[in-house]
């Protein structure tokens, strides 16, 4: 496979200033990040500034309900509450290594920009977070903690006004910054190796699912299933189940109001082959290769693209990618309020629907859920959504 | 021979420099883009510019952004782009450089895309976003029909950069005046002359200087150091006055025929 490539997925589409900067990155990530000392280092953060490792709970009143045997991962546990501190923080170490002054980031939900922002702040580097004006809108709260937390949310007011823009918007700043300026992508997206680090930053999740679903039950699962937007939380799962052949692997897309509405963001459904932001994959897009405006209820998801790696495990078919609608998933949300007193993502709350919506699919099945956040951030939304504004 | 490559050789041999201005292809329409190119083969452009509008134009400032957008608002295709220019060159033989983002190139088919390009009367393709180690099924598809693919090169271009680059480029090289995206500048750093130099040299090719050019005074202080001069937002910005009143089209004009002049070293 060419480097930089899963299958035909992936690659470095890039302006050429940005190229030096991909080529110093590649290095730092195959020297540095794997290198035993930035291992031992970032370990000991994710372990005693994140709280890792993060529970695998039996989620006992939703399993008997459903006639399955559920298992979540609470990253919605980590510090800043969702799986995204742990690439943040990976990838703030290995840009202070670098030697860069300044990290800049986009955001979609605000964890990730939360997640850079506080990387930012334990190590002492400059931090600016890009985010639509729509989403701002959508996430207030996340806004407000990431300038507490010392950094400047620079909003966007372009295009869709979400995670696309704000992308673009990154992108022009790191163009015109590159010298200095280390570009923290919260997804296993754009141009190599950004796929493949955030990968390794995020893989300790499935590393201790295997772990601890071997001391509770003696074996492994038989389907993991994740939401995927770029999919990171997804990948981050689903990478140490692929050499386990008999796991079933599936990934939750936002299917927004309906793939017949137009409006969703399953890419896998509703999109074709293209090249966008950095890499060639699965991209939601009009007959002239122009970009769609996508939906959904969950900022974090509502994105047009998907990492490449996703692509390959569709096309080989390692792993399999469903999606439901937003009404689906406030289901899921609220059941697992009630349930288990547990107030999850809107992200995370579309991998719990589709287990909740197929019963028969998963009958006494393990099954392991990647609660890749929690929901306080999202509350105003459901709210707004039960009134029925959204 | 390519239309580039010939007029590179006259410009050489008449001691001037090539003047490339630059307008987004529908923008706000596409009837006026024709008025607009026209404008420009009458007014002293050596090579022209057409921009294919991209929803997400990631390595251009405000100015292109808006136009694309209007662009596409106006329900601009690069098929519409390649019509435009074969209108073109049904009355003028001055070079046409197609400049784009990747993904609508490579919606249509590169096979296809080659062909009409070519039968429309492209004589180069500028892929902003396709460096030169994704660029062989780009150039493979241009060069089969006698086009060129044309590379950028930048400020933090280094030794390793230059080598990559050499390999695939042909017709001209794009210098980037500055690290970021296009845009008009108050000034350019004056130490891109040294590397500009370099570069020119080591790749051997004509070299362009683009991004940030706003005045005849700038094209004047880079003149012994390039092959030419890229023009684009300083007249974008002036294009969108030009659609709306008289007044904002004598100085389009105005500024135009300047630009020229400072790149004939009038």
């Amino acid at each position: 496979m060419k480097r930089g490539y899963f299958g035909g997925y992936g690659g470095q589409y890039v302006p050429e200033t940005l190229m030096p900067a991909l080529k110093e990155l590649e290095k730092g990530f195959y020297t540095i990040v794997r290198s035993r000392g930035f291992k031992r280092e970032f370990s000991g953060y994710l372990k005693d500034y994140v709280g890792r490792p993060t529970p695998l709970y039996f989620a006992g009143n939703i399993s008997k309900r459903l006639g399955i045997r559920l298992y979540l991962k609470r990253e919605d546990l980590c510090h800043t509450g969702a799986h995204k501190i742990n690439n943040a923080i990976g990838q703030v170490l290995l840009a202070k290594r670098m030697g860069k002054k300044r990290i800049i980031a986009e955001t979609g939900a605000g964890q990730h920009g939360v997640a850079t922002a506080t990387a930012a702040a334990l190590l002492g580097l400059e931090c600016v977070v890009y985010m639509g004006i729509e989403d701002m809108k959508r996430q207030a709260i996340n806004v407000t903690r990431m300038e507490m937390l010392g950094a400047e949310v620079r909003g966007v007011d372009a295009g869709s006004r979400t995670l696309k823009d704000a992308i673009n918007e990154a992108l022009r700043d790191w163009v015109t910054n590159v010298r200095d300026t280390h570009y923290v992508l919260g997804t296993v997206f754009g141009p190599h190796p950004y796929p493949t680090m955030v990968k390794e930053f995020v893989s300790v999740i499935g590393k201790e699912a295997i772990r601890q679903l071997k001391t509770k039950e003696g074996r492994l699962p038989d389907a993991v299933v994740a939401c995927v937007g770029g999919g990171s939380n997804a990948m981050g799962i689903f990478y140490p189940f692929i050499r386990y052949k008999e796991v079933g692997l599936i990934g939750v897309e936002a299917g927004g109001t309906g793939i017949e509405t137009g409006r969703h963001a399953a890419r896998f459904a509703g999109g074709r082959i293209g090249i966008f932001q950095g890499a060639k994959s699965y991209l939601l897009q009009d007959a002239n290769g122009q970009v769609l405006k996508t939906h959904s209820i969950s900022a974090g998801l509502d994105y047009a693209s998907v990492g490449p790696e996703h692509c390959y495990l569709k096309d080989t078919k390692r792993a399999e990618y469903v999606y439901v609608r937003d009404d689906e998933v406030i289901e899921a949300f609220n059941l697992l309020c009630q349930e288990e007193g547990i107030i999850p993502a809107l992200e995370s709350s579309h991998a719990i629907a589709y287990v909740m919506k197929n019963p028969s699919q998963f009958r006494e099945m393990l099954v392991i859920v990647n609660l890749s956040g929690r929901g306080d951030k999202d509350l105003a939304t459901v709210v707004e959504y039960m009134k029925g504004n959204i | 021979m390519n239309r580039i490559v010939e007029r590179f050789r006259l410009l050489k041999k008449e001691k001037r420099k090539a003047f490339i201005p630059y307008i987004t292809a529908g923008d706000p329409n596409i009837g006026r883009t024709y008025d607009a190119i026209k404008l420009f083969a009458e007014g002293g452009a050596d090579i022209i510019e057409v921009g294919v509008p991209f929803s997400d134009p990631m390595a251009d400032g405000p100015v292109i952004q808006r136009a694309m957008e209007r662009a596409l608002r106006s329900g601009t295709t690069l098929k519409d782009v390649l019509e435009v220019v074969r209108k073109f060159r049904l009355a003028y033989d001055i070079p046409v450089v197609i400049m784009g983002y990747y993904n609508p190139f490579f919606q249509y088919g590169l096979e296809r895309f080659g062909k009409d390009a070519k039968d429309a009367g492209v004589d180069g393709v500028l892929t902003v976003d396709l460096p030169p180690e994704e660029a062989v099924p780009m150039k493979r598809a241009l060069n089969k029909n006698g086009m060129v693919p044309v590379f950028l090169a930048t400020p933090v271009t280094d030794r390793v950069r230059i080598k990559v680059i050499k390999k695939v480029a042909e017709g001209f090289i794009y210098f980037v005046s500055v690290t970021g995206v296009t845009g008009e500048r108050e000034g350019l750093p004056e130490e891109i002359k040294e590397k500009i130099k370099h570069i020119r040299t080591a790749i051997g090719l004509p070299t362009v200087l683009g991004f940030g050019i706003s005045g005849p005074e700038m094209i004047e202080r880079f003149y012994d150091y390039v092959d030419g001069f890229v023009v684009g937002s300083a007249l974008v910005k002036r294009w969108e006055k030009a659609c709306l009143s008289e007044e904002g089209a004598s100085e389009f004009r105005t500024f135009f025929i300047d630009m020229a002049k400072a790149c004939h070293g009038e």
